[in-house]
């Protein structure tokens, strides 16, 4: 145990499981003081947003926001990179005093002439809405003289958590989808969401989808393009992934246009050979599809197995700790490490709802620890007091676990190796094995029970 | 109003800056067991976090006082001060350290008046030091936020206490933690007592914990910043910061502690000031160590000089690190010859031309306020043989096929941000020999014969 200290009201945003009832406070703003991982609307908004890579994406506020947004993905681009640069309002003392439409309106038209975007985005930071822009006339304006959809995004920083960002976003996205053409698509289409191209993962799928015989008519925010987006009504199957970041947009198209939606995710052998079969499920009529997609999962299984069982032999019996910001993620990394002999000890996410983590509990073994919202203490608290081998999470999480002298797998927005599908499998298990198994730990100072004792197994 | 119809606008493109509380974070991590407190919604804190534990690999804990629709419409006091009670119930700090940001100034947050009798005195002797400091992200930069932040905590703890305590205030500015080091082996080797604030050598550069460390150790020590007021001089980096209100010029006004303004000690002219001053001060002569170092330096110039005269470089950052550099880059025969920072002081001009008084006629572009598509632009039209700045020039560089050399803060595409040394001779060192192996690397790579010998 340790002595670090849990405060009382973060207290019910943690479960320890087969310890009482199970009763998972989230969906909740995050506690003042408590340092939360998570950020804020502005960032939901963005990271959905930005991989659409023949688009405009202006952030109207003071500089930070889009300072700490500048090329933060590694959401590829098969052509166009304008999503790769960073443009701001970069409001300044007098824009407060004399609010910042003129500008926004001038900076508009001078960078659609600059760099002819299909689209542009605007980003509304917290200050927006108080010094009281009327950001959606500057757009409707712009709209109506450029000829090119110009789209307000309501992400003000402050408004609710990370997921009212997503939905801000989604909406956005909404007036974009139905103003393109459908012609040309065929039955067994589909599109791609929640998919963002990171080290160009939603290739790896698509190529997938494209050999069963599934047209793929748009990655919304994957590789993306406006006309795409603009034409993705057509497509007779949405295929979402990521559980947070885009379900809204998929409701909407089911809504509006009937198209009914899945939920999947890419991630870990079970979980992307399900996927698969899914969409293959959806368009029963065609035989052919379901013939295709039971061999492409066989051969790409084939292809990895006798590797993955070299790393699983390596990695048996380690402990992980699991902490992203969609509770899918964590869903499908479960199953990933059991696949590599690996037992997931803590796990949570940023985002998860009640639902989410109803099917963590079902998921995670007794003894687990289940968080939503954590900050830094309590994940190191919950790492030592569990003596986790191995830390899967993003950037802000990464120096805890090297401190603490934990293995640890960057599964975070900006990295640069494919996590998704059978191939991203074998990347998967070569990160976990080659942070593990490193013999610098051997290094790591210790004073600690944990360490000492992981230490001494390290030197064996 | 009519003039505002004249204002020519102009976007921001991949900016050569950040927003003010991103300085503040820097100074309030380096003093003891301190916490940064931003007030303002959860993704200041976030997005701070994350560009600095991409460049120094630390874990990086802000706090923040978690703005909801509703505080931005009754106020964030309620908030403020739940955030100051949670980080005490966690983090037991000593020093709570809140910036403002763009959302609190802009609704009018008056953080001194929201925290007015919530202090040690009201509360029992374990209540932390509260230091606030006004750093709205829509006025100034990054480093004008760091230089307000020392300020504010000199201003609200420093006082004179009237003993001799024989010690020098060095108020060092936004350098890496091994500058910071470096710089106080320097005053050491005077055998001379010293204060620096901040002092984040080991806060943003610690090992491995051999136990759980909610605030990392280090940084200067609050009882040290108190004797602030009793020191006999202060020296205070920064060309630019020279001319604007300091935390040196502050402890000269109200303490009558003379305030040695100095250029960043980068380059062997900016580093013999800084040991000269350090002379007149203690009265004692440079330590051997410092001549032999200097004379080493001195060798490797004459070795190297060839290889970098007149290559040019295109050198952007903050406007003090851009002089400093200047000022190092001309004594070795390189031309600066674009000069940029995101920085609007409107100094930056008239201090290069005070370090290379012909930079005009030799064509050296001075660009202030500048952003990366105006750096690029700029450089495209000139060739430069380098660049020199932080990471985010990289895909310039890339662009141009040309070396980019990185110094300063972010470097998010490497490891060792936290260990580069810039100042003294030793920084010059390390300068000197990674720009002309630059050069004579680039040389070789693209001779066709590629010689085994320079």
């Amino acid at each position: 145990m340790t002595n670090i200290p849990i405060l009382k009201e973060r207290k019910k945003q943690i479960y320890h499981k087969g310890e009482g009832v199970f009763d998972l406070t989230c969906d909740t703003k995050s506690l003042a003081g408590s340092v939360s991982q998570r950020a804020c609307v502005f960032c939901g908004s963005r990271v959905v947003l930005y991989p659409i890579a023949d688009a405009l994406h202006l952030i109207h506020g003071p500089i930070g926001c889009a300072s700490y947004t500048w090329d933060i993905r590694g959401a590829l681009s098969s052509g166009p990179e304008l999503h790769r640069m960073s443009f701001s309002t970069d409001l300044r003392e007098r824009d407060i005093i004399f609010g910042g439409e003129k500008k926004l309106y001038s900076l508009l038209v001078q960078l659609i002439d600059t760099y002819h975007p299909n689209a542009a985005f605007v980003y509304c930071t917290c200050i927006i809405g108080i010094i009281g822009d009327d950001v959606d006339s500057v757009c409707k304006r712009v709209t109506e003289e450029k000829g090119i959809p110009v789209l307000p995004v309501h992400s003000e920083g402050f408004k609710g958590t990370k997921k009212d960002g997503y939905k801000a976003a989604c909406e956005s996205l909404s007036m974009l989808v139905g103003t393109g053409s459908v012609e040309d698509i065929g039955r067994y289409a589909i599109n791609i969401m929640g998919e963002f191209n990171i080290a160009g993962e939603a290739w790896t799928i698509k190529k997938y989808y494209e050999n069963m015989g599934i047209e793929v008519v748009s990655v919304f925010t994957g590789d993306g393009r406006v006309e795409n987006i603009k034409r993705s009504h057509g497509a007779s199957l949405n295929v979402v992934q990521c559980s947070g970041s885009i379900l809204r947009l998929a409701q909407i198209m089911e809504e509006k246009y009937g198209i009914p939606y899945i939920r999947v995710s890419y991630f870990g052998i079970e979980d992307m050979s399900k996927a698969l079969y899914d969409v293959a499920a959806h368009f029963k009529d065609n035989i052919g599809i379901i013939k295709k997609t039971k061999e492409i999962v066989k051969n790409e299984i084939d292809a990895i197995y006798p590797d993955l069982l070299r790393y699983k032999k390596a990695l048996s019996g380690k402990k992980a700790a699991i902490y992203v910001g969609g509770a899918f993620k964590a869903f499908s990394m479960i199953k990933a490490l059991r696949s590599l002999g690996i037992d997931v000890v803590l796990a949570g996410s940023q985002t998860g709802n009640k639902d989410d983590y109803e099917v963590l509990r079902d998921m995670c073994d007794e003894g687990t620890v289940i968080l939503d919202d954590a900050n830094p203490l309590e994940l190191s608290k919950y790492c030592i007091e569990k003596r986790a081998d191995l830390f899967v999470g993003g950037v802000k999480e990464r120096p805890i676990a090297y401190k603490l002298g934990i293995g640890f797998c960057d599964h975070n927005h900006e990295r640069k190796i494919s996590l998704a599908g059978y191939s991203g499998m074998i990347n998967l298990a070569k990160e976990v094995y080659s942070s593990v198994l490193s013999p610098v730990w051997q290094f790591a100072p210790g004073k600690n029970d944990f360490l000492k004792q992981r230490n001494t197994e390290m030197m064996k | 109003m009519k003039t505002q119809e004249k204002i020519e606008y102009k976007a921001t493109s991949n900016a050569c800056k950040l927003c003010s509380p991103l300085g503040a974070s820097f100074v309030f991590r380096g003093i003891e067991r301190s916490i940064p407190l931003l007030h303002g919604s959860q993704g200041c804190s976030t997005y701070i976090r994350r560009y600095l534990i991409s460049h120094f690999n630390e874990p990086v804990d802000i706090a923040c006082s978690n703005f909801t629709e509703e505080t931005a419409v009754f106020g964030g006091g309620a908030n403020l001060k739940l955030a100051v009670e949670n980080i005490i119930k966690q983090y037991n700090p000593k020093l709570i350290g809140i910036a403002t940001t763009c959302l609190s100034e802009t609704i009018g947050e008056d953080v001194p008046m929201i925290l007015k009798g919530y202090n040690k005195k009201n509360f029992d002797e374990n209540f932390p030091e509260i230091v606030s400091v006004s750093t709205p992200s829509f006025s100034g930069t990054h480093i004008d936020g760091f230089h307000s932040a020392v300020r504010a905590v000199v201003d609200s703890i420093a006082v004179k206490k009237k003993i001799s305590a024989k010690q020098i205030n060095i108020f060092p500015g936004m350098l890496s933690p091994a500058d910071l080091r470096h710089l106080k082996e320097i005053v050491s080797d005077f055998s001379t007592d010293y204060v620096m604030l901040p002092d984040y050598s080991d806060t943003f550069a610690g090992p491995l914990w051999t136990e759980y460390q909610e605030i990392p150790e280090g940084g200067t020590k609050l009882k040290k910043i108190a004797s602030m007021g009793d020191a006999v001089a202060s020296i205070e980096f920064g060309r630019i910061l020279a001319e604007e209100e300091s935390a040196g010029k502050m402890l000269e006004s109200r303490f009558n502690v003379p305030c040695h303004s100095l250029g960043l000690p980068i380059g062997i002219n900016e580093t013999d000031a800084f040991l000269k001053a350090l002379e007149t001060i203690t009265g004692k002569p440079v330590p051997e160590k410092y001549i032999q170092e200097r004379g080493r330096l001195i060798d490797s110039y004459a070795d190297g000089h060839k290889y970098v005269f007149e290559a040019r470089a295109v050198v952007y950052g903050e406007e003090d690190l851009v002089t400093g550099l200047a000022s190092f880059l001309s004594e070795i025969g390189i031309i600066p010859i674009i000069c940029a920072s995101g920085g609007e002081s409107g100094l930056l001009r008239q201090k290069i031309l005070d370090i290379i008084p012909d930079a005009e006629k030799i064509g050296i572009k001075i660009i202030e306020g500048a952003d990366f598509v105006e750096i690029n632009e700029e450089a495209k039209k000139i060739d430069p043989d380098f660049f020199i700045g932080n990471s985010k020039g990289y895909r310039i560089a890339r662009e141009m096929k040309k070396p980019l050399i990185r110094v300063g803060f972010p470097i998010h595409d490497r490891l060792g941000g936290a260990r580069i040394v810039h100042v003294g001779y030793r920084g010059a060192q390390q300068l000197f020999d990674i720009i002309s192996n630059t050069i004579i690397a680039t040389r070789q790579d693209t001779s066709p014969v590629g010689y085994t010998y320079m």
